[in-house]
């Protein structure tokens, strides 16, 4: 049971992050496009799930999502929304198209934005985003807006006493550190923190009906300077190997054969 | 303005390696912006820890004497004075948990570019350029920041720790901390992974990754482990699906192992993960995927799929 007064309003980060085949080829600053696909961030997937079981104990009346990409991305979107959010949006603007790199203070003064008008309790971003891996952008953002944070949650105890929220946040060599956060804060979700749920059919259904509203720039108040940023990418490549494995070749039967022999030589299991 | 300021690391009254790494990485960078090193160190036993990262290369230690343990707010402000006070060209933090927390703000306080996760950097005095990598560490990539001062967070284990004894001066800088604007307490810390096993005492560990693909197929590794009486371990993912619990995961914020061998069965090979493994004598990679970032640490591999292979292993030992 909730012990707090008021229903708390939630704002998830949603990015929808590109993902590369095992094997791609680089063209100029980015991996050619044949290669690439896209998902949900894994991150925010687990946020999405903290924010709707926040919902479902009653502690929050409503879980907006915010996006900041292309129309592409609202397949991705519509699955935060199956999974329970209430209703989404989705940043764009023409200046964004063909930016490679949307560094961490662009991020914020969009975000920033969008956070202002909706004035939630609770903002809910991934610890980073799979594919540029900042890891910096909530906290970034919660400093921004004066409000609190919290960096890589792992635990959210959902009764929110006296307007704050009781988190754990995982440390190095498996520590937690125990922690008291002043609502409004961003907290940045690690993975494990839940299991996120698969949408159910009912709710992809539902999602279609669910308000997803884009919103450019200029809707939001924001300067279309903010989107060049002050880093640029000038060069990707592979990272030099320095492998010197020894492959076992051959048949699944052979290959054990050899990996066995290895282990016996090694003591093991003799 | 050609000073750097770096950040040391600390935890429960040791201060951490990254600290040490810290020192290394910003004397290569002082040494081409033609600055000073300065190395700052905030909360617990201030003077212990100036004694011990007084090592070859620091010029000046400040120390920042505000409470026990780490709080990002007081991180944030004492940083932001000191940056102020001392104009350094670039600020280094460590890319920890920690640095994770109070970076991000740092740089929005003193409205400067930040670039995290970094694995090289360089600068001409002016511009700072940062190698890190991209898509889980399939590509890296090089990044320019705007010319300009900027804030920028090191991978650990990226830079050797800086050895010998430093001549360095030691200033207490008097931060003048907000108390108000300190709006989150630290209640304690808990070591989690504890239990039944402590997979860092084993000599031999069969340890399984995302390629396992579903939690019944866990078996075929379990089996696996049992024949060769070795002990089962995992990568994070499985832990975070619940299919193994917390003592189970090797890397960053697992445990770190180094046993006579290491059998990887469905491991990518993530950063996180081969920091807890890389130490081992003898490391197997089992993995459809030859461009695994495993196989770059691994000693020997077999490049097919683990529900052949392995099953076949098992055999061999029954």
């Amino acid at each position: 049971m909730a012990t707090h007064e008021t229903m708390m309003k939630i704002l998830v980060t949603v990015k929808e992050v590109a993902t590369v085949e095992d094997e791609f080829d680089i063209d100029g600053t980015a991996i050619a496009d044949q290669y690439l696909g896209a998902d949900l961030n894994e991150w925010d997937d687990y946020a999405i799930e903290e924010a709707v079981q926040l919902q479902e104990d009653g502690v929050a009346d409503e879980v907006v999502t915010v996006t900041i990409g292309p129309e592409d991305c609202e397949q991705t979107i519509r699955q935060a929304l199956a999974k329970g959010a209430d209703r989404a949006i989705r940043v764009w603007d023409d200046s964004l198209e063909g930016v490679d790199l949307l560094d961490v203070g662009a991020k914020t003064d969009i975000l920033r934005a969008v956070v202002e008008e909706e004035d939630p309790d609770l903002v809910l971003s991934g610890v980073q985003s799979g594919d540029d891996s900042f890891g910096a952008t909530g906290v970034s953002l919660a400093a921004d807006l004066g409000l609190q944070w919290g960096a890589v949650v792992n635990d959210l105890e959902h009764d929110f006493e006296d307007g704050t929220a009781s988190v754990r946040r995982e440390l190095e060599g498996g520590v937690e550190e125990l922690t008291n956060i002043e609502l409004p804060a961003v907290l940045t979700i690690q993975t494990g923190i839940n299991e996120p749920r698969y949408a159910s059919l009912r709710g992809i259904r539902q999602a279609q009906r669910k308000e997803l509203d884009v919103q450019s720039l200029a809707d939001l108040g924001v300067d279309e300077g903010v989107v060049e940023g002050d880093l640029t990418l000038t060069g990707m490549f592979e990272p030099e190997t320095e492998s010197d494995v020894t492959v076992f070749e051959g048949g699944a039967d052979n290959t054990a054969g050899q990996l066995a022999d290895l282990l016996r030589e090694k003591g093991v299991a003799p | 303005m050609s000073d750097i300021l770096a950040v040391a690391d600390h935890r429960r009254g040791e201060l951490r390696d990254v600290s040490y790494e810290i020192i290394t990485a910003g004397r290569e960078l002082a040494d081409q912006t033609g600055g000073e090193l300065h190395l700052v160190i905030i909360s617990g036993t201030v003077d212990e820890f100036a004694e011990k990262a007084n090592r070859d290369g620091v010029d000046v230690i400040h120390t920042v004497d505000h409470g026990e343990e780490f709080n990002h707010d007081v991180y944030t402000q004492a940083i932001s004075q000191l940056y102020d006070e001392c104009g350094p060209q670039f600020v280094l933090a460590p890319n920890s948990v920690n640095g994770l927390d109070y970076a991000p703000a740092v740089a929005n306080e003193l409205d400067l570019p930040i670039v995290t996760d970094t694995v090289g950097l360089e600068s001409d005095g002016e511009t700072l350029v940062a190698n890190r990598e991209m898509y889980g560490g399939k590509v890296e990539t090089t990044v320019e920041v705007d010319s300009g001062p900027a804030v920028a967070t090191i991978r650990s284990a990226e830079w050797p720790t800086a050895e010998g004894t430093g001549d360095a001066s030691i200033e207490a800088f008097d931060a003048d901390i907000d108390e108000d604007a300190v709006g989150s307490s630290v209640n304690g810390f808990e070591e989690v992974g504890g239990g039944d096993v402590d997979i860092s005492e084993a000599d031999v560990l069969v340890s399984v990754g995302r390629g396992i693909e579903e939690e019944e197929n866990l078996d075929i590794i379990r089996d696996l482990a049992d024949a060769l009486d070795a002990t089962l371990s995992s990568s994070r993912p499985i832990v975070d699906n619940g299919w193994l619990p917390k003592n189970r995961q090797v890397g960053q914020s697992g445990k770190v192992v180094t046993p006579d061998v290491y059998i990887a069965i469905g491991i990518s090979g993530a950063v996180q993960h081969v920091a807890g493994m890389k130490g081992s004598d003898t490391i197997v990679a089992i993995n459809t995927d030859e461009n695994a970032p495993i196989m770059d640490i691994a000693d020997y591999a077999i490049y097919d799929d683990l529900f052949d292979v392995v099953p076949a292993l098992t055999e061999e030992f029954q």
